[in-house]
């Protein structure tokens, strides 16, 4: 009664594909609601804090594009340790589910380093600009002590932090972004531990890829969302007109 | 595969209270769902009662108003949450794999990790009639009235916490139930020859899967605005209150019809069997269940009328909702269809779906007078929808699930209830819901609005009230005679035969109770009632008795083993849910909570499904 | 079996007999917040189109359930009947079953979505004024209160505070926004409209006219914490005249007590520190940019002793609106009271006075959770809880404001 188990590695299904797969798939059916109802909630507050930082006061397009950049290598490096897998070569396996790992974590540091650069956003204004140079409403508002500032060679300068208690833009952003992070943080515990498990005879093996399969799946999920994220939230963030 | 080393030996063959916390088996864990969430239906059933006491006349102060206010809220969330939503799950777990002819669900260790992220959830909710009040704001938490500033209390994090712990719990269900129904059906068993039941299983849960996150990241907005003092629903800030209504109910609307769907799969099954007839245009059915979940979607505002949306948003959700009540028709006109000319068996099961089907046409009746948001306006947050909620999730969902208790008791306990007992109840059940909420349309188009502790007796609303309180001690009444009906038959029943029904599915092909490994050899399925075709088919075969043939065989099915770690998690999510309601330090409990999680979490990932010499403990 | 079917027969018959008896009884409509027994075009448009879907729906109760009840009696199990026809389906019958609820629900879609934009616009009234001027009041939820605000005829700059209880000149629709300064309120008439919500940051309007005059009750409809029961407030609908001069009247200054009790009263509401929250004028200025002034925590008191109802519940005049017969008991004089048909004050000074001292005495028995015993000195501060006298004197400058 071979095919009286109801697990195993190969076992037959009734649609041929593998349970665990179809779960993973599921998930992350699942995981779109998720990210979806949080860009929604991000999509209504859009535009309607009552006070600044705004979107265009903190974001930096050029710091986000290369995080974005580290992120989309990671994807590519997760295929290739896939393939490397499926070739039985365990060895370039290893390093590119290494660097997957430390590009995720490159990724995330960047993320942690772009929420201390909010909190403590600087704004900086020079008082001949006011009146030439159009100011957002945080540059404005500093502006407003201008003519106290002459001072400070014509220029003010104050801490305008975004913290998630600051405004709707501050709760909706780093709630999104957060969970977002840590979804990549999650990944890289996944990644980390297949990596460790795979110097334990038979922890990760060839003929097993389809643990490694999952962890690639999630993984080029979490970066799928991260694209929509940079498009929705960062780019229609500093350009105007969406 | 080597067996990774843990120090903590694996269960083999364990006894009494280990049995339990390490079962997969999808039997067991689908009896203890039953159990339990019927034992929290009694505890919903309880605090109802305590607030039909209070509003039995006018002026009373039996209850306080902050009570009351706990009632209801703990009422509704436990009745959707605890009650309905587990009973189905005990339903899914138990039947869906014999069903479709498959020994377990596609994954055993999920399925007791649902089970006891769900037992989880619910102490924790419960829990917090004892720790210092139970939420207050209504099942539906509107915003701002669920803020820190209006609510500081833990009541509103316990209900948070549990809501989020109660939907993990689901979405891993649902997840397990998606795979199993896809993956696992016997050889031949296409979609269009699944039970009914399995299809509306199959659909629900999908709307679980795309619904619950929904309402998870509410939660989770409503949690940081609490905890955290962030601002998504803080008006101060700009949030806009209207907003948690759009979240809360693009969830809630689904979960209507994650309620009700089920239901409609029991109710089709006891139709068709106890008219012996199959179900009557069964395409038809499948579809309209398919796009009553998908149309599920686009109603959700029709719980928001009188938001202020402005006519021309309230005029396509008039139109929408309307348009639902076409496939739920359909669903009623198929149900008679099928028994039309049929061979009319009354069983306790078929009277119980014969009520459902009598009173969710009500129910539909008065849900299409809400849908008109003109008559609407007059009636939204009066005892007019109490009363509708009631006829289509007790008449309905409830009606269906204790028809479903009565049916597939016997292939669960292997015994048969006490049907003379079983009728009476019915009768009581029924006329008692009727006494009870059939004067709540009245006083509801009499202008009582929902959620008052207490009104004056120059309202003219005393008679009614007190008709409904006297019905709703009548039905607690009736539901201690189903406890006492079913807790004697199982001990004390007369033995039940494998098919007491002459049923029509493949449950029904095995012995009472099913063996560990329900089918001996997976059958193959060339019909769509495919047991019934059998039957009739092969020259009168005997049916198979408890306790059956095939026991020499079993040896040789290798089945799941027993696992600590779902149950290990489960612990961990307790104990870290307990820890966000009840922050003390900085979140110490929580990150305890966590810690075991995920050791759980590996434990589980590293233990392979089965020990390779059959457990026979090679391995230690 | 048989007995079974005996008892199923009866027991039918009685469910029946009773929802008939249940029906008629259930529908009458003399109680004061009944949907059917409609003043207001509003209301009364509702009405009508519950009264459509109503009827649709009955039909359709009975064909079902008729058709349920036929089956149940002509295809029970005879003894030894085989197997009936196995029929898998009939696809005209299921034809007929989809399309036939289409028909009847577009039939009901059609006067729904009428009324849904006639309840959008006052300006669908017969009677709205040609000069475009219909009366705007703004209405402000609180826990657990209405608070009131009309235009100051004499003054386009100012607003008129009342509480619990507002005026309507009768045939005129009236526009009201709605708001609210802490959770989720709903406005609602029932004799005259259909509710609508009061959300924080949420600009809700709605519009409704008593054709009749009278006095019709009004309660918070949607959950707001723990008072939400005793959320009621009293709408009074009077012709055109005497709504002006009760307008005119509620924009007068509170009147001076005399009386030495009353007089130190007066002076316990300030130093007690009653007037932190409650105002004892009825003006309150409109800002530049037109927006609303906040305006303080608890209800207007200024001519509180003109209020028919206490709280908007408890009845301070000893007679109705209108008697049994329906003869007006209620009129406006000029000089803005309300006076009783026979020409004497039909708020009862007794019963005012009873009221307001069981308030006072002890706010919480009343309104559970009010923010009065939560945050007022009297009630929180032990060494500056009211005496006996104190609330009788403050009992008697209440009753003089007139």
């Amino acid at each position: 009664m071979a095919q009286a188990t109801v697990h195993g590695e190969h076992e037959p299904t009734t649609t041929g594909l593998n349970h665990r797969k179809m779960l993973m798939w599921a998930f992350l059916g699942s995981d779109c609601m998720f990210f979806g109802t949080l860009i929604a909630t991000y999509l209504v507050y859009k535009n309607r804090s009552i006070a600044g930082p705004m979107p265009e006061d903190v974001f930096s397009i050029p710091v986000t594009t290369v995080s974005t950049f580290v992120l989309l290598m990671s994807s590519m490096s997760m295929v290739l340790a896939y393939a490397a897998l499926t070739r039985n070569s365990m060895k370039t396996f290893r390093i590119w589910l290494a660097s997957t790992a430390i590009l995720g974590m490159t990724f995330v540091g960047f993320q942690v380093f772009e929420f201390t650069v909010f909190a403590n956003h600087e704004v900086v204004v020079k008082c001949a600009d006011v009146g030439v140079v159009e100011l957002t409403s945080v540059e404005r508002k500093v502006a407003e002590k201008c003519g106290t500032a002459d001072e400070h060679d014509g220029k003010v300068e104050e801490t305008v932090g975004l913290t998630p208690r600051t405004n709707l833009f501050g709760s909706t952003f780093f709630t999104l972004t957060g969970f977002h992070g840590a979804h990549v943080s999650l990944g890289i515990v996944w990644l980390l531990s297949l990596f460790f498990l795979s110097f334990k005879k038979g922890g990760v093996t060839p003929e097993k890829n389809l643990d490694v399969d999952l962890a690639a799946l999630y993984w080029h999920f979490v970066d799928i969302v991260w694209i929509v994220i940079f498009t929705v939230v960062y780019l229609f963030g500093v350009f105007p007109g969406f | 595969m080597t067996t990774l080393t843990f120090p903590i030996p694996r269960p083999t063959h364990p006894t009494g209270i280990w049995n339990w916390l390490t079962t997969i088996d999808h039997k067991k864990i689908g009896v203890l769902y039953g159990v339990t969430a019927f034992i929290l239906f009694l505890s919903g059933g309880v605090e109802a009662l305590l607030m039909r006491i209070q509003l039995s006349g006018p002026g009373r102060e039996i209850i306080s108003a902050e009570i009351f206010n706990q009632l209801f809220t703990m009422h509704g969330t436990t009745m959707i949450f605890l009650a309905i939503m587990p009973l189905s799950a005990a339903f899914f777990n138990y039947v869906i794999p014999l069903q479709i002819g498959a020994r377990d669900v596609a994954f055993p260790r999920l399925n007791a990790f649902s089970y006891w992220t769900f037992l989880a959830g619910a102490i924790i909710l419960k829990i917090s009639w004892f720790t210092g009040g139970a939420t207050n704001a209504g099942w539906f938490g509107y915003a701002p009235l669920t803020s820190v500033q209006q609510n500081p209390g833990t009541g509103i994090d316990s209900w948070i916490i549990s809501l989020q712990v109660l939907g993990i719990a689901s979405l891993a269900a649902s997840f397990n139930f998606l795979v199993t129904i896809i993956n696992m059906r016997a050889p031949g068993m296409s979609f269009m020859r699944l039970p009914l039941f399995t299809w509306m299983t199959f659909i629900t849960n999908i709307l679980i899967v795309l619904a619950f996150p929904v309402i998870t990241v509410a939660l989770i907005e409503l949690y940081f605005d609490r905890s955290f003092a962030m601002n998504f629903f803080n008006v101060a800030k700009g949030g806009d209150p209207v907003l948690w209504q759009h979240l809360f109910w693009v969830f809630g609307h689904p979960e209507v019809y994650i309620l009700i769907l089920p239901a409609m799969g029991i109710v089709s099954e006891i139709i068709s069997t106890f008219s012996k007839k199959p179900l009557f245009g069964y395409p038809a059915m499948v579809l309209a269940g398919a796009i009553i979940a998908f149309m599920g979607w686009m109603v959700w505002s029709h719980h928001m009328f009188t938001v202020g949306l402005g006519p021309i948003p309230i005029t396509v959700f008039t139109i929408t909702t309307m348009a639902i009540a076409v496939p739920t028709g359909i669903k009623v006109f198929n149900w008679m269809g099928t028994m039309w000319n049929g061979s009319i068996d009354f069983k306790t099961p078929m009277l119980f779906a014969l009520g459902f089907v009598a009173m969710f046409t009500i129910g539909g009746i008065s849900g299409v007078m809400h849908s008109m948001a003109s008559s609407d306006a007059q009636q939204q947050d009066t005892y007019f929808i109490v009363a509708h909620i009631h006829y289509v999730l007790f008449g309905g969902a409830i009606f269906a699930i204790l028809a479903g208790i009565y049916y597939w008791f016997p292939k669960i306990t292997g015994r048969m209830y006490n049907e003379a007992l079983g009728k009476i109840t019915f009768w009581l059940t029924f006329i008692a819901f009727n006494i009870t909420f059939f004067p709540q349309h009245f006083l509801g188009m009499d202008g009582m609005p929902r959620r008052i502790y207490t009104y004056d007796p120059s309202m003219g609303w005393n008679l009614w009230n007190g008709v409904s309180t006297l019905g709703s001690i009548m039905l607690a009444i009736a539901m201690l005679m189903v406890v006492h009906n079913l807790a004697r038959s199982w001990r004390k029943g007369e033995p039940a035969s494998g098919d007491p029904w002459d049923g029509r599915t493949l449950e029904w092909s095995i012995a009472s109770p099913p063996p560990e490994y329900n089918f001996v050899e997976i059958p193959t399925v060339y019909d769509r009632d495919d047991w019934w075709a059998r039957k009739r088919r092969e020259v009168r075969r005997a049916v198979p008795v408890g306790g059956g043939s095939g026991d020499d065989e079993a040896h040789d099915i290798h089945l799941p083993q027993p696992s600590y770690w779902p149950f290990v998690v489960a612990c961990g999510l307790l104990i870290g849910g307990f820890g966000l309601v009840y922050p003390v330090g900085v979140y110490a409990i929580s990150i305890i909570g966590t810690l075991i999680g995920m050791i759980g979490v590996y434990a589980w990932s590293l233990e392979p499904v089965n020990e390779p010499e059959d457990g026979e403990s090679s391995a230690h | 079996m048989l007995t079974s079917t005996m008892s199923l027969k009866r027991l039918i018959g009685i469910a029946l007999l009773g929802t008939m008896i249940a029906l008629l009884l259930g529908c009458t409509p003399s109680h004061p917040q009944s949907t059917f027994d409609t003043r207001g075009l509003v209301a009364a448009n509702q009405a009508n189109i519950f009264y459509i879907i109503f009827w649709a729906g009955l039909v359709v109760f009975i064909a079902v359930e008729g058709a349920l009840l036929y089956m149940v009696f002509k295809f029970r199990r005879k003894e030894d009947q085989g197997d009936p026809v196995q029929t898998h389906g009939n696809t005209r019958m299921e034809i007929i079953w989809t399309i036939a609820p289409v028909i009847v629900l577009i039939v009901a879609a059609v006067p729904t979505i009428q009324g849904v934009f006639y309840a959008a616009n006052s300006q669908n009234s017969p009677n709205y004024p040609a000069d475009g001027n219909a009366l705007e009041v703004d209405v402000i939820g609180h826990q657990w209160w209405f608070e009131f605000r009309y235009p100051n005829p004499n003054n386009p700059a100012e607003q008129i505070v009342v509480a619990n209880e507002m005026y309507i000149p009768v045939g005129e629709p009236v526009n009201f926004r709605l708001d609210s300064v802490d959770v989720i309120h709903s406005f609602w008439v029932p004799k005259l409209a259909g509710k609508v919500d009061m959300i924080p940051n949420n600009d809700n309007t709605m519009w409704f006219e008593a054709y009749a005059p009278g006095e019709f009750f009004g309660q918070c409809a949607e959950f707001c914490g723990v008072s939400h029961a005793n959320m009621r407030f009293k709408v009074i609908a009077v012709p055109r005249p005497e709504f002006d001069s009760w307008l005119q009247h509620q924009a007068g200054e509170a009147l001076e007590p005399s009386e030495a009790l009353a007089v130190e009263g007066k002076n316990l509401f300030r130093s007690a520190g009653c007037s932190g929250c409650h105002a004892d004028s009825s003006i309150i200025k409109i800002r530049a940019d037109g927006s609303r002034i906040p305006g303080r925590t608890g209800p207007n008191i200024t001519h509180i002793a003109t209020r028919l109802n206490h709280l908007g519940i408890y009845r301070n005049a000893d007679a109705p609106f209108e008697d049994s017969s329906g003869v007006r008991q209620l009129y406006v004089d000029a000089a803005g009271v309300p006076i009783h048909a026979n020409g004497q004050p039909f708020v009862s000074a007794a019963l005012l006075q009873q009221n307001l001292k069981t308030w006072i005495t002890d706010p919480e028995a009343l309104k559970p959770g009010n923010l009065m015993t939560r945050d007022g000195a009297p009630y929180i501060d032990p060494e500056n809880a009211l005496s006996e006298r104190d609330i009788d004197a403050l009992v008697a400058y209440l009753l003089t404001l007139k």
